[in-house]
């Protein structure tokens, strides 16, 4: 496996998205049963984006987006952040306390919660994917929530990105259902380390 | 009215009035203002990181304060812009998720703004005024005209330093 993001294989990009499609396909299950809706997911989209691209790539920089955060433990480090926008995180909330859709960027306390729990839900069941296909022990820490510009949130990865590259590696999982519309986006930062482990564990190892 | 000139995530640029720079969506990194009142050019970078050397992947100098800085100071100078007549702002570093971690990455808007007043110092440019920290998401314009910094946020009135 090379030092630089940017040498990734053809092979080990497939690896990849192989990877995202399977987390983020349970991910997808687990929205779906707790909301009592069907969710369809799009086949993820892997895409090496400059970082002044990486905020136009989900809506602009200035959109306002809900994203929420967490730690990678154990045998993988690193950070995995689920993206989405005030409108979709607004119609979940609602859609699980069975109240009014609220308007805008302002969540209650209990949207606040249901947002981290549903963060917990979907991170849980995106890396237990992952962790039963490498084998290897992968942890979440606990979520955390920040409602704010998609470029101010997405620094965060992308300033993790930036110790080991140029470029950020967003690993795009749209999932939506029609009708309602929600929109999210899962973007996985492994350390280099990391992807190193993924690739070995998988028998890619050069 | 000029036209306003964009800088994106790890970039810098340059203007002159009547026209403006901007950069949007600043989170844990800095926007770092640097201008000559005078001529009424400026100069903006838009810095992910502290320190060029503390990493092995840094192709791009405008990713770092030091080297941005340093380069920023670079592109003015071609312009005719002699170091002595800089002023400096400078606005980010926030902290956009409250993580209670000793991962120093995701205290790195602290860290930013530390190192950008240190490479100012360095070079004997005065910073003027800052707006750092906090946990919220800024967008920036800079109006070489006025030497105005406009911060915008959401849910917040309009800055100006």
């Amino acid at each position: 496996m090379s030092a630089r993001l940017e040498e990734f294989s053809d092979m080990e990009f497939d690896v990849l998205k192989e990877i995202s499609n399977i987390g983020a396909g349970n991910a997808t299950t687990a929205i779906s049963t707790m909301l009592g809706i069907k969710v369809d997911m799009k086949v993820p989209v892997i895409k090496f984006l400059e970082f002044k691209e990486l905020a136009e790539s989900i809506g602009g920089a200035e959109n306002i987006v809900t994203g929420i955060l967490f730690g990678l433990e154990m045998d993988i480090d690193g950070m995995m952040m689920f993206v989405m926008d005030c409108r979709s995180a607004q119609k979940m909330v609602a859609s699980i306390l069975h109240t009014e859709e609220a308007e805008g960027a302002e969540f209650s306390e209990m949207g606040v919660s249901v947002l981290q729990e549903l963060g917990n839900i979907i991170a849980g069941s995106y890396l237990s994917a992952i962790s039963s296909l490498t084998h290897l022990s992968i942890a979440p820490t606990v979520p955390y929530l920040s409602v704010d510009m998609a470029g101010a949130i997405l620094s965060v990865p992308a300033i993790q990105f930036g110790t080991v590259s140029d470029r950020a590696l967003l690993i795009r999982s749209e999932f939506g259902e029609e009708g309602t519309n929600v929109d999210g986006y899962f973007i996985l930062v492994p350390t280099l380390e990391a992807f190193e482990k993924i690739f070995t564990s998988l028998g890619l190892s050069n | 009215m000029g036209n306003m000139v964009k800088v994106g995530m790890a970039d810098m640029n340059i203007c002159k009035a009547p026209d403006a720079i901007t950069t949007l969506g600043l989170g844990s990194c800095i926007g770092v203002v640097l201008y000559d009142a005078r001529t009424k050019i400026c100069g903006m970078v838009h810095v992910m990181l502290p320190d060029s050397t503390a990493i092995k992947m840094n192709d791009n100098p405008a990713k770092f304060a030091d080297t941005g800085i340093r380069d920023l100071l670079a592109m003015l100078a071609k312009e005719g812009v002699a170091k002595a007549s800089l002023k400096a702002k400078m606005a980010g570093g926030a902290q956009m998720f409250a993580v209670k971690s000793d991962n120093e990455m995701l205290r790195v808007g602290q860290r930013n703004a530390e190192a950008v007043r240190k490479v100012l110092a360095s070079y004997g440019i005065k910073l003027l005024a800052e707006d750092c920290g906090a946990n919220y998401g800024r967008t920036i314009e800079f109006y070489p005209e006025t030497q105005e910094l406009y911060i915008k946020s959401i849910g917040k009135e309009l800055k100006i330093i």
